[in-house]
């Protein structure tokens, strides 16, 4: 596994399927044009603002609603590699690995704290380390299910191949 | 040690004598359900990887509930696709919008008893949580987990930690499941449930009718939970019985161990709305009766089965509505009981509007969205900003009751003086 690099864009809690990529775009399966449309429903300038690589930071139960995966596509297509989350509605962590769009990690209170809006992170995923490169500071992250590891990095579930069954 | 009646289920799907929450077990799947929002993907990741056959086409159907009647022809092009991928996997049942009994997937499967009691039910929609009401494991997924299983009819799951919700007492006639829904959700919060499985036990849910308790289970999702769950009883034998539907009935063991345990009293439980921006933003409709509202919507897997329309009815009969009133019953059935047992002429008297069974108008879509601003009182499950239309326009969750009640007025009002003189 690798180490990741972004600049992190933060949102707060209840951030939900709907805001992220609004109903009427549902018959849309285009990447391209979901990117466009991407978290809408909280900040409509946020496809301009993102790069591909950034990070979400965001507060309780992010991804909530609807089982649309144009959700993580959309993120995906914006450039969004990882989200940070307290924690994360459960349709949309599924949908995140098993379509390996996005790689969702768990966080506490006291990162989510330490980090702001625009500021530069550095994933290391062999470590389990988070560092902010604006501010300083390294956190220790909780160690993600072996299940959720080995289906992102075989690119989803559909190209995964069980070790046991 | 026993077992809660979701690990009992997915114990036998995974052949395992038990299973424990935490676990990540392979489950096979009894039945799965696309629509033509989750199913056109889905379909089209297995045509891409050249798979040529699902694993059981008699195990899988299909329904066009989102955009139908199609808005435009992006849309149009959409259920095209998803005919020709479904005749293309030889999926037969097929409930095509407009052709004979069609309508919104989860009250579908209610009608048309395509879920059985005891069984592993995936759905491509987040509320197919719904059908947990009959007593079935019933969880919602993504398009890319809907395409494996297709291909596998298995898939991954982490077995879920119960929370056991005890109903105590009887609802009042003037309060729904809709209400009871509503007033837990707002005691335990968006994601109280979070991957967690919710059971409902006791006499309040004894009493309920069925359709009830799949109002009940639909609106877990909103508390997070990734099933709702009701054990089966006599009401619910029976209804599988009528519909020559044989199963092997799964209950919780007296010894069961529970994450947690509420009790609610259930005649204590008022008329509820749920304000903007979050189903668990709720609190008794009279807090903020008379609230001036702009429109009424009833309809929904939550809100438009047969019996929420007989309640509605039971409000607007002889009575008028005084804004933008819009019904949709969520199957052709149902709108054809409604019809034979006068209802559709009691709303039309009222001068409101008969849609057609559609998912249109509940998450924005199409057939009615809310303009800037614009206040709606509805009979869905989601309140989330825009979601049933513009970014400013306002959703307040009720029950078909007050939803009735509130059209009546013009503004959100508690249906209790509309039953008592
Ligand atoms: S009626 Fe609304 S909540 Fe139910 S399946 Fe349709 S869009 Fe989803």
């Amino acid at each position: 596994m690798k180490v990741f690099r972004g600049r992190v864009h933060k949102f707060g809690d209840d951030i939900d399927t709907d805001v992220i990529i609004p109903g009427k775009y549902l018959k849309e399966f285009d990447p391209k044009e979901l990117a466009k449309h991407a978290m809408e429903g909280v900040d409509p300038e946020f496809p301009r603002k993102v790069g591909v690589g950034d990070f979400i930071l965001a507060g309780e139960n992010f991804g909530c609603g609807s089982s649309r995966e144009h959700a993580p596509m959309a993120l995906h297509a914006a450039g969004i590699r990882i989200v940070l989350a307290k924690s994360f509605a459960r349709i949309f962590y599924r949908n995140s690995i098993n379509g390996a769009y996005l790689l969702p990690i768990e966080i506490d209170d006291d990162i989510y704290n330490s980090i702001s809006d625009g500021d530069e992170v550095e994933l290391d995923l062999n470590k389990m380390t988070l560092r902010n490169l604006t501010s300083g500071g390294e956190f220790a992250l909780k160690e993600i299910p072996e299940i959720v590891v080995e289906i992102f990095e075989a690119g989803g579930i559909l190209k995964w191949k069980p070790k046991k069954l | 040690m026993g077992m809660t009646i979701t690990e009992k289920i997915l114990a036998r799907a995974s052949n395992k004598e038990r299973v424990d929450p935490g676990e990540i077990i392979i489950a096979r799947v009894d039945k799965v359900m696309i629509h033509d929002v989750s199913g056109p993907p889905a379909l089209k990741i297995l045509e891409d990887l050249g798979v040529e056959k699902v694993f059981d086409p008699s195990r899988v159907w299909v329904t066009e509930d989102h955009f139908v009647p199609p808005p435009d022809t992006k849309s149009a092009k959409n259920l095209i696709e998803l005919r020709r991928l479904a005749a293309k996997y030889g999926l037969r049942k097929y409930y095509r919008w407009g052709v004979g009994q069609y309508g919104v997937c989860h009250a579908l499967c209610f009608e048309e008893a395509l879920v059985a009691p005891g069984e592993v039910f995936i759905g491509g929609d987040s509320h197919t949580n719904t059908a947990g009401g009959i007593g079935s494991f019933a969880a919602g997924m993504g398009h890319t987990d809907i395409a494996f299983i297709l291909k596998n009819g298995w898939t991954w799951l982490r077995v879920p930690e119960t929370l056991l919700f005890k109903i105590n007492g009887k609802l009042r006639e003037h309060v729904m499941a809709k209400d009871l829904a509503l007033h837990i959700i707002g005691e335990i919060g968006a994601s109280g449930a979070s991957y967690k499985a919710m059971e409902f036990k006791g006499e309040g849910i004894k009493n309920m009718n069925l359709e009830e308790r799949l109002t009940l289970c639909n609106m877990t999702t909103e508390a997070g939970a990734k099933n709702g769950i009701i054990e089966p009883d006599e009401k619910t034998i029976q209804y599988f019985k009528e519909r020559g539907v044989e199963f092997k009935p799964v209950c919780s063991d007296e010894d069961a161990e529970y994450l947690e345990e509420f009790s609610v009293d259930a005649s204590k439980v008022e008329p509820m709305v749920a304000k903007p921006v979050s189903p668990a933003n709720s609190s008794p409709v009279s807090e903020d009766e008379g609230l001036e509202i702009d429109r009424v919507y009833i309809g929904s897997c939550t809100g438009g089965k047969l019996f929420d329309l007989r309640m509605a009815a039971r409000i607007m009969k002889n009575r008028r509505v005084k804004i933008r009133t819009e019904i949709a019953p969520a199957t052709q059935s149902i709108y054809l009981k409604a019809l034979n047992e006068g209802l559709i002429e009691i709303f039309a008297k009222a001068g409101a509007i008969i849609l057609p069974p559609t998912c249109g108008a509940c998450f924005g879509g199409h057939m009615g969205v809310l303009g800037e601003g614009e206040i709606c009182v509805s009979t869905t499950n989601r309140n989330f900003p825009g979601r049933m239309g513009h970014r400013s326009s306002k959703v307040y969750l009720v029950s078909p009751l007050t939803a009735a009640a509130s059209a009546i007025t013009g503004r959100l009002t508690n249906p209790r003086e509309f039953l008592h003189g």
